[in-house]
């Protein structure tokens, strides 16, 4: 059967001030959803139990997309996934992404906010609740293990977020909005590597847009997955590099999404290619360098030893398609 | 023929494809329940207590069940009642029905569920084939049983040590198949009525709705004329709604305490319990070949992981020996099974059912045995190939058979050789072939009754009622069955009124599995039809003074052959035979001829017929990733006749899709013994995109006893998919995938090993030192293998 959604408070707000106020308030243990296609099985799954939901898409000022005088690009937080993919005033490479993620109905509902907040995934929570019960609830869950790595103290779900690799390579920042105020901070620093405490966003801080600074990079977003369509990435890569007029690199960004809690910069493999022309061979170093750091668990589909492996084919898949890129 | 071999829609397909088809949980009834059954979170345990009370007080809770209110043990198979329909005493696998609640609403029946606490004394679990062999306390069933062993099966034909000793090549391969689920759409539901004078009502999405009455009315000590059982629209089955579930059993019991209807559908996560899927089979064979590719002996052993109970497993066992034989000349033959217990959902029938794990194995094995011995793989195929009107080593009685013609037509239109020969590196082909049964030749418990009976009732004003507990499960049987009878009586498809799988109302058809129902039900429809036409055209014969053997049933009409003028409509004929001869009901039936062998387990793998199927499949794989990207598949099938050609490329298209989601995407893994993901987004099951064009070459042989010559198509054309993807793998990479399913990170696995200078295999090494009983030793048919048969009983 349809599993229910247990009983809870709904409240549209429709100003940002409202929203702010709403979810500021400890005792609602509000939670704020947008699009819901990540919340509402979560809820489902008895994954998490709020008093309130505070909704946010009535606010009309959260949604669009505008390009600046400066020629940055200010996507609202409310934007769905299929609008960013056919968006031609978006950088190509986030709507490449933004394409990626899971099917056509889930994008025409989900959000950038949502994918960008979208919480860490592993399979020992995100399961329904007999199963989470047989095997004992687990440190996100409410539990006292990390099932992954139980000799660990803390939580290894994975940052599953398609949009984050790519709003780190291109040096966007976000606006945060509370009822105690505002800031704006990179994208890179909006994620922590911790399954639980994954965002150093505060719960009563709400994303409110994305701003892209314009760019002159070559950019590239590859996905790993299974299917053609649904499934969260095994890994993702995107990376966005400057070439000077005799195609030596004068600065890379390379992000490796869904390997850790965080989207992992790969900043070893950046300076190494700083000054570098992108020659096959310095391509297959430069992704070796990339995967080297980074350590992949046992908690999504397919094993960790696979995963690492793919992590050099992506990056140099990558960054061969950024370097063929015209800027 | 105009009905009979024209291509057209479903005759229940605009409501299915309108939304308007009601199943089982679209259904609803005054007053009616939601019921939701407490499962096990332990794997193995001893049910130390159970307290219901805080249930029960709950507002709005109408009753709570236990598994001491319904002790009567069951199972779908007479020699495995080993299942209760809410545990007792002891808990085999998570997931198992423990408790079960009827409540006003969904989210009182959720709440009194939690409110259910069990305490349970956890017991060694076992979770894999060697662990059920190795272990000797804590078994599964109880004492007596030896291991965890559920039974075993050890059978020789002719003499295979000395065509071992008499072959110029032996080659000895162990392979692997995962177990996996059928996944259909809809969801396990059943909803159950109980009348105050003490009848019972239960509709189900069920395939056997004859198995479930005989349940119930065992189960509930009820006289099965007081149980009304009714498949409804079912979306989906293949093999997974075969065998009776807790959830029908307990709501027809909740109906009984309530007084009150009670539902229960089941959640994604429950059917994954639920489960009765593709057994894991690990598996060993040696096969001899004398220099130009003929088999001249094979010995296969297979070890199957059970789960928790015995379902059909008694016979899945046997399956994974049967019809290996069907497809291959094999002069002498060895096989040694053995089915052990585990603490995992109970593994059952799924489309092919104990055939696609050894014909995986075989056709694979033949791919590396025609390598070896310089051959190409079809060539060692087409050599090997058994013939129309023969006998196998095993006793399998062979009609007709368009194997050899399947092979040449399949590698023909795929450009295979061409293929095979010149392909990139990362590009290849493969190809397998396949074979199934047209319905299993014995009813599943002893009797001598028809396995299929139809009825036709033929109103006043003409029209056709046919009658018959056919169930359609998506394969389209209920279209067949009119199709059938319009053919007969000179009406369209579209001009017959079904009446379908409900105990009340309709003859015995024994359901819809071992792909039984277009040749059972369909030659018992052909015989019912003719009964009618019998009538009709003699009170036609006598009023236009023709003779019978002149008339013709077309258009509408009843005429004379020769003078189509002289005739009658259909309605007049109706009324001229109903005047003559009183209500115009006749009826038809079909019994499999006696075929079965003289030998323990000659019953599996009997039938009155086999289909032959052939599948190409042309891949893309990237050497980086691993992800192989099926380009195309062709896929010949020998259906002797199509009744509905639309409807068999759909079962063909739907069978190469399921076979490629087991080849490449689905597999049950489990940590222990818990399901790593039950539920669609971890269960990867390929998507549209995943989903390659595919080529039907539709083969007709037409079989000498199916009704107008057709067989079945329901199952088969999965059977090669899978071998043919493995063998397309070694042709593209050089590696062989010997355990499914070929995943991304087995491919790079196996790549990087050839890259380091090792074999590029992924599968087993060996299989567990298990001491098989005494072989049985079966003499082959008489004039075997030169013997050829008569053709037996059927249908006239």
């Amino acid at each position: 059967m349809t599993i229910q959604v247990p009983p809870v408070g709904f409240v549209s707000a429709g100003t940002l001030e409202e929203a702010a106020r709403l979810v500021s308030d400890p005792a609602e243990r509000a939670v704020l959803i947008a699009g819901g296609t990540d919340l509402v099985p979560k809820l489902k799954r008895r994954q998490t139990a709020p008093i309130t939901l505070v909704s946010l898409a009535d606010i009309e000022a959260m949604h669009g997309i505008a390009i600046t005088d400066d020629g940055s690009c200010v996507i609202g937080a409310l934007t769905t996934l299929a609008e960013i993919a056919d968006s031609s005033d978006v950088p190509p490479v986030l709507a490449t992404a933004a394409s990626t993620v899971a099917s056509p109905q889930i994008r025409n509902s989900a959000t950038i906010g949502g994918n960008l907040c979208v919480d860490t995934r592993c399979n020992y929570i995100d399961m329904p609740l007999t199963w989470r019960q047989a095997r004992g609830h687990c440190l996100k869950d409410g539990g006292d293990t990390c099932w992954v790595a139980p000799a660990s103290n803390r939580c290894w779900a994975i940052s599953s977020t398609d949009l984050a690799p790519v709003a780190i390579a291109l040096n966007a920042t976000v606006r945060l909005v509370s009822s105690r105020g505002e800031r704006v901070v990179p994208a890179e620093v909006l994620y922590r590597s911790d399954g639980i405490d994954y965002l150093t966003k505060t719960p009563d801080e709400i994303l409110v847009d994305i701003t892209i600074p314009a760019h002159t990079t070559r950019n590239s977003f590859q996905k790993l997955r299974r299917r053609g369509s649904i499934d969260f990435a095994l890994l993702s890569v995107a990376c966005a590099v400057d070439l000077d007029t005799e195609g030596t690199c004068t600065s890379a960004r390379i992000v490796v999404g869904g390997i850790a809690s965080a989207p992992v910069s790969a900043t070893d493999a950046e300076t190494f290619l700083a000054g570098k022309q992108l020659t096959p061979e310095v391509i297959e170093e430069a992704s070796e360098i990339a995967s080297k750091p980074v350590r992949a668990q046992d908690n999504t589909d397919t094993g960790q030893r696979y995963r690492k492996w793919m992590i050099s084919v992506h990056v140099a898949k990558a960054l061969n398609e950024a370097a063929a890129e015209r800027a | 023929m105009h009905a009979v071999g024209t291509a057209g829609p479903r005759i229940d397909g605009m409501e299915q494809t309108t939304g308007r088809t009601k199943y089982t949980d679209d259904m609803t009834l005054p007053g009616m329940l939601t019921g939701r059954l407490a499962r096990s979170t332990e794997a193995h345990a001893r049910i130390v207590s159970i307290d219901t009370s805080a249930a029960e007080a709950l507002d709005g809770v109408e009753a709570v069940l236990v598994g001491t209110d319904l002790p009567i043990t069951y199972g779908i198979l007479p020699v495995s009642q080993d299942e209760t329909a809410l545990a007792v005493g002891k808990v085999r696998h998570v997931g198992e029905p423990v408790a079960a609640v009827a409540a006003v609403d969904a989210a009182t029946a959720e709440r009194a569920v939690d409110l259910i606490k069990v305490v349970y004394e956890p017991l060694d679990t076992i979770a894999s084939i060697d662990e059920a062999l190795e272990t000797d306390h804590d078994l599964i069933h109880g004492e007596g049983v030896g291991q965890n062993v559920h039974r075993t099966a050890a059978l020789e034909f002719g003499d295979v040590d000395e065509g071992l000793a008499s072959a110029d090549h032996v080659r000895e391969d162990v392979f692997y198949f995962a177990g996996n689920t059928h996944a259909a759409l809809e969801l396990h539901a059943a909803l159950a009525t109980a009348e105050p004078g003490g009848r019972v009502t239960l509709w189900s999405s069920t395939q056997v709705p004859h198995y479930v009455h005989r349940t119930l009315a065992k189960v509930l000590e009820m006289p099965a004329g007081q149980i009304r059982v009714i498949a409804a629209p079912v979306g989906g089955g293949f093999g997974g709604k075969t065998d009776p579930f807790s959830h029908e059993i307990v709501a027809a019991k909740l109906a009984m305490v309530t007084g009150r209807p009670v539902k229960f559908t089941l959640t994604r996560e429950e059917v994954f319990y639920a489960h009765r899927g593709r057994h894991p089979v690990l598996m060993w064979v040696k096969t001899g070949f004398d220099t130009e590719g003929r088999i001249t002996a094979c010995h296969f052993k297979t070890f199957l992981e059970g789960g928790a109970f015995g379902s059909y497993g008694a016979a899945s066992l046997y399956y994974t020996g049967a019809l290996q034989t069907s497809t291959y000349q094999i002069p002498n033959y060895r096989f040694e099974g053995v089915r052990v217990f585990t603490n995992k959902p109970p593994c059952g029938p799924k489309r092919g059912h104990g055939t696609p794990q050894p014909r995986f194995a075989l056709e694979c094995q033949l791919d590396k045995a025609a390598e070896d011995l310089g051959l190409d793989p079809v060539a060692i195929r087409l050599i090997n190939a058994v013939e129309p009107n023969s006998m196998t080593v095993n006793h399998l009685r062979i009609t007709s058979c368009a194997l050899t013609e399947c092979i040449e037509r399949a590698a023909e239109v795929s450009d295979f050789k061409e293929k095979f020969e010149s392909l990139p590196t990362g590009k290849g082909v493969g190809i397998a072939v396949g074979a199934y049964m047209c319905g299993a030749g014995l009813p599943i418990y002893f009797n001598d009754m028809p396995q299929s009976e139809v009825q036709i009732k033929v109103d006043r004003g003409g029209g056709v009622t046919v009658f018959s507990m056919a169930t359609d499960i998506g394969q389209g049987s209920t279209t067949m069955l009119a199709t059938v009878v319009a053919e007969v009586l000179g009406l369209e498809p579209s001009d017959i009124a079904m009446v379908t799988a409900d105990t009340d109302l309709t003859p015995v058809d024994l359901g819809s599995y071992s792909s039984r129902v277009t040749f059972m039900g369909g030659n018992a429809a052909l015989q019912a039809g003719i009964a009618v036409k019998d009538r009709v055209f003699g009170a036609v014969a006598d009023k236009l003074g023709a003779p019978v053997e002149s008339l013709v049933a077309q258009n509408g009409r009843i005429e004379d052959a020769e003078e189509p003028d002289t005739g009658v409509t259909w309605a007049e004929a109706v009324a001229l035979a109903i005047a003559s001869g009183g209500p115009l009901i006749e009826s038809g039936s079909y019994k499999a001829p006696k075929l079965a062998g003289l030998y323990k387990g000659a019953g599996v793998g009997i039938s009155p017929a086999y289909s032959y199927s052939v599948a190409v499949v042309e891949v893309d794989c990237n050497p980086d990733t691993g992800i192989v990207n099926v380009e195309k598949v062709w896929l010949a099938h020998d259906i002797g006749q199509s009744i509905n050609p639309l409807l068999v490329e759909g079962q063909i298209e739907g069978g190469v899709y399921m076979g490629l989601g087991e080849a490449l995407f689905e597999a049950d893994d489990f940590r222990g013994a818990l399901h790593r993901g039950p539920s669609l987004l971890d269960y990867k099951m390929p998507t549209s995109l995943d989903m390659p064009p595919v080529e039907s070459i539709i083969v007709d042989s037409h079989d000498p006893e199916g009704p107008f010559g057709a067989k079945e198509v329901g199952q088969g054309p999965l059977l090669p998919v899978i071998p043919a993807v493995a063998n397309a793998i070694w042709n593209a990479l050089g590696i062989r995938m010997d355990q499914t399913p070929f995943t991304p990170d087995k491919i790079v696995a196996a790549l990087r090993d050839v890259a380091r200078g090792k074999p590029g295999r992924i599968g087993p090494k060996e299989v567990p030192a298990f001491e098989f009983p005494p072989l049985i030793m079966v003499e082959p048919p008489e004039g075997f293998p030169t013997g050829r048969t008569h053709t037996g009983a059927g249908v006239s």
